[in-house]
């Protein structure tokens, strides 16, 4: 084999080295030509988003394609890779802007989302900071895989989850469990709801009223993220806090 | 050389260890799910036209390969197959010539025949089958159909005389082509509860309730499908009736928000599900009307009861009180609680209709060659000797056993989709049914 794979490579390396030096002899290349910079190629910019109307919290995928570009950013999002696709969950109309980069100029592209409001529902214009203020103060918390043990650092969020409600007596909430894409719709809705009802274990013993409390377990039926990397993983293992109306 | 010969035995001994329970697998997996040892070759020959009714030849193709598939599918058949089959279409035994199809090249030992004609808006079809080796002996079979002409009907039609046949040469057992798969459908935008025929035809929504619905049982009658569904209070198991084709009450299946995993009891009196209104997801039981709920497990992570469909006195399900999902069985009472998976992330349990053994998703993450392998696999509950059915093709899950014991079938998905399959028991003659949106949960009637 080894004997043959030698013979193999030196007749190629022959076809070839005399391949090169014949195709000097014949079209030597202008001097002029060989030694001026060639024109970097201008970057090429695509974007769309699909789909382009929906309604707010609806989600949106920005798909984008460059070429010829060496950095490349999204107005809102930062630098982003030369091809790529993303989530995004727009709350107002947005027109998503492009920009790619490179030597030879700059390319644009942009994908306009029409966000269509929700129903209008006859809430109290407080209510909106109401709920505004409840999800900066009442965080999610995370798991591990398969597991519904609160780790140290949802302990942590849930502590100031306690705080914010025990401030707040007349505020109701539904703990809703979440899972990863990982193993039956069965299951991981028990799974869910194991996860739901720890936390509301947790914020019943920091001192919230038992009956301020409602659990769904949402499974793997409604995930965050739906990649199939870790990272969407645990995005989607927690427990989110809504307000019960 | 000494090394080879003193590892030579130890690798006589292994190669042993591992052939023959295999050896052994087939026999109890064979026997055990109907499909025997041997399968009796069969020709189906394409049904003679009569009459002169437009609508004859297309309900006659429908006809023809409705029935060749039925027979195909049965799994207790070696086919001959068209190309080999003689050319004739005899439509009576006086027009049969036995010798043609005994003969090679398609050495027959049973043929299927007869004539089909529409007439004045009626299908009718005489149906017959022969030995086809014993010239002069009487028709095995002989059959008469009337009904309506349509393609419907021709497919009905079809279906009957394939069981009929099925039926008398499959050991008495009643085949399944007029069974029905329950399953749930995102096509419409939504997880829906859908039904389609046992080979994947008439595929259509039942539910249109915009919601998430899960785990559709169909009730051993054929007249409701109770399933888990995603309401404002969270889940609740819900009742739908085909007879009425409407949401009829099930009072207690809304209790407390956590309700799912319904499964009916072989005479149709009692359902199991999982709920959480104690706090811990548990197995409970209520009668069908939905009264007389109580709880038969007290640890919580249960989910997935079924019963065991032959004495209605134990219930198989899944739990997680160990750490990852396991098999268990246990009496219906709660009683004699035993562990059938020893390891791995075990789930989505269906009971045999003849009650021995059991078919369910596992990922053993361990074992000869299959790491990580998320398969359909079947179990003999007295020995727990199992064998795996599915290799190394997607995330297989939620198995589902015929009527007759002789197929399952389950989910499976390939890349971000999930279609719907279906093979014989042992793991052969896999194919596809459903291929629009995701398609999952298939729970077959029990007639």
């Amino acid at each position: 084999m080894k004997l043959r794979y030698s013979i193999l490579t030196s007749f190629l390396l022959f076809v070839a080295l005399t391949a090169v030096s014949g195709c000097k002899k014949h079209q030597p290349l202008p001097p002029a030509e060989a030694t001026a910079p060639a024109p970097a190629a201008a970057p090429t910019a695509q974007l769309t988003a699909t789909p382009t109307v929906i309604s707010a919290g609806d989600q949106v995928q920005l798909t984008w394609q460059t070429t010829n570009a060496t950095s490349v950013s999204i107005d809102g999002i930062g630098d982003v890779p030369s091809v790529g696709v993303k989530t995004v969950l727009p709350t107002e109309s947005t027109t998503y802007h492009l920009v790619a980069r490179g030597e030879g100029g700059s390319a644009d592209a942009s994908a306009h989302v029409t966000v269509n409001a929700p129903p209008a529902v006859s809430v109290p214009s407080t209510s909106m900071t109401e709920e505004e203020e409840f999800s900066a103060h009442v965080q999610p918390i995370f798991f591990d895989y398969d597991n519904y043990d609160i780790r140290p650092d949802a302990q942590a969020t849930l502590a100031k989850n306690a705080d914010y409600l025990v401030a707040h007596p007349n505020i109701k909430i539904v703990i809703g469990g979440y899972c990863d894409e990982r193993g039956s719709d069965e299951y991981n809705l028990v799974l869910g709801q194991n996860r739901a009802q720890a936390a509301k274990t947790a914020l019943i013993t920091a001192g919230v009223a038992a009956d301020r409390i409602r659990v769904i377990s949402y499974g793997k039926e409604k995930p965050f993220c739906t990649e199939s990397t870790e990272e969407c993983w645990q995005l989607n293992r927690r427990d989110g806090f809504t307000i019960d109306r | 050389m000494k090394a080879i010969f003193r590892v030579f035995p130890v690798f006589f001994i292994s190669l042993t260890y591992f052939l023959a329970p295999q050896a052994y697998a087939q026999d109890w997996v064979r026997t055990g799910t109907n499909l025997g040892n041997e399968r009796i070759r069969l020709a189906a020959a394409d049904f003679k036209p009569v009459g002169s009714d437009p609508q004859t030849a297309p309900l006659k193709a429908i006809f023809d390969s409705t029935l060749f598939s039925d027979l195909s599918n049965a799994g207790i058949f070696d086919m001959v197959s068209k190309s080999l089959a003689p050319q004739a279409m005899p439509g009576s035994p006086q027009e049969i010539v036995l010798g043609q199809w005994s003969a090679v090249p398609a050495n027959a030992a049973m043929v299927a025949f007869g004539a089909l004609a529409v007439a004045n808006g009626r299908l009718v079809v005489y149906g017959w089958l022969m030995d086809a080796r014993t010239a002069g002996s009487a028709p095995v079979l002989v059959r008469q159909y009337n009904e309506a002409a349509s393609e419907e009907m021709a497919r009905t039609v079809a279906h009957r005389f394939a069981d009929d046949i099925i039926l008398r040469l499959g050991g008495g057992i009643n085949g399944i082509a007029e069974t029905k798969i329950y399953f749930v459908s995102n096509r419409t935008g939504s997880k829906e509860i859908w039904v389609m025929d046992y080979d994947g035809a008439n595929q259509h929504a039942i539910t249109h309730l915009g919601s998430i619905s899960l785990s559709p049982r169909i009730s051993p009658d054929n007249s409701r499908i109770a399933f888990a569904s995603l309401g404002n209070e969270g889940w609740a198991i819900r009742m739908y009736s085909l007879d009425l084709g409407r949401l009829v009450s099930f009072p207690t299946g809304a209790v407390g928000g956590s309700n799912q995993s319904p499964a009916w009891s072989a005479d149709g009196s009692t359902i199991a599900f999982s709920s959480a209104r104690s706090g811990h997801p548990d197995i409970w039981v209520a009668d069908a009307s939905g009264s007389n709920a109580h709880s038969v497990t007290p640890f919580g992570s249960d989910v997935a009861p079924v019963w065991n469909p032959r004495t209605g006195n134990q219930l198989a399900f899944v739990s997680g009180r160990t750490g990852e999902p396991q098999i268990y069985v246990m009496d219906k009472d709660g009683s004699n609680v035993q562990r059938m998976t020893d390891g791995g992330y075990a789930i989505s349990p269906s009971w045999q209709p003849s009650g021995g053994m059991l078919a369910f998703a596992w990922n053993r993450k361990y074992g000869p060659g299959d790491p990580g392998g998320y398969d359909i696999y079947i179990m003999d509950i007295a020995s727990k000797n199992w064998l795996q059915a599915t290799h190394e093709a997607g995330i297989n899950d939620f198995p589902s056993w015929s009527p007759d014991g002789r197929h399952i079938v389950f989910q499976r998905q390939i890349g971000h989709r999930t279609q719907i399959w279906t093979m014989l028991a042992d793991g052969t003659d896999q194919h596809q049914l459903t291929y629009s949106g995701d398609n999952t949960m298939p729970n077959w009637s029990w007639k």
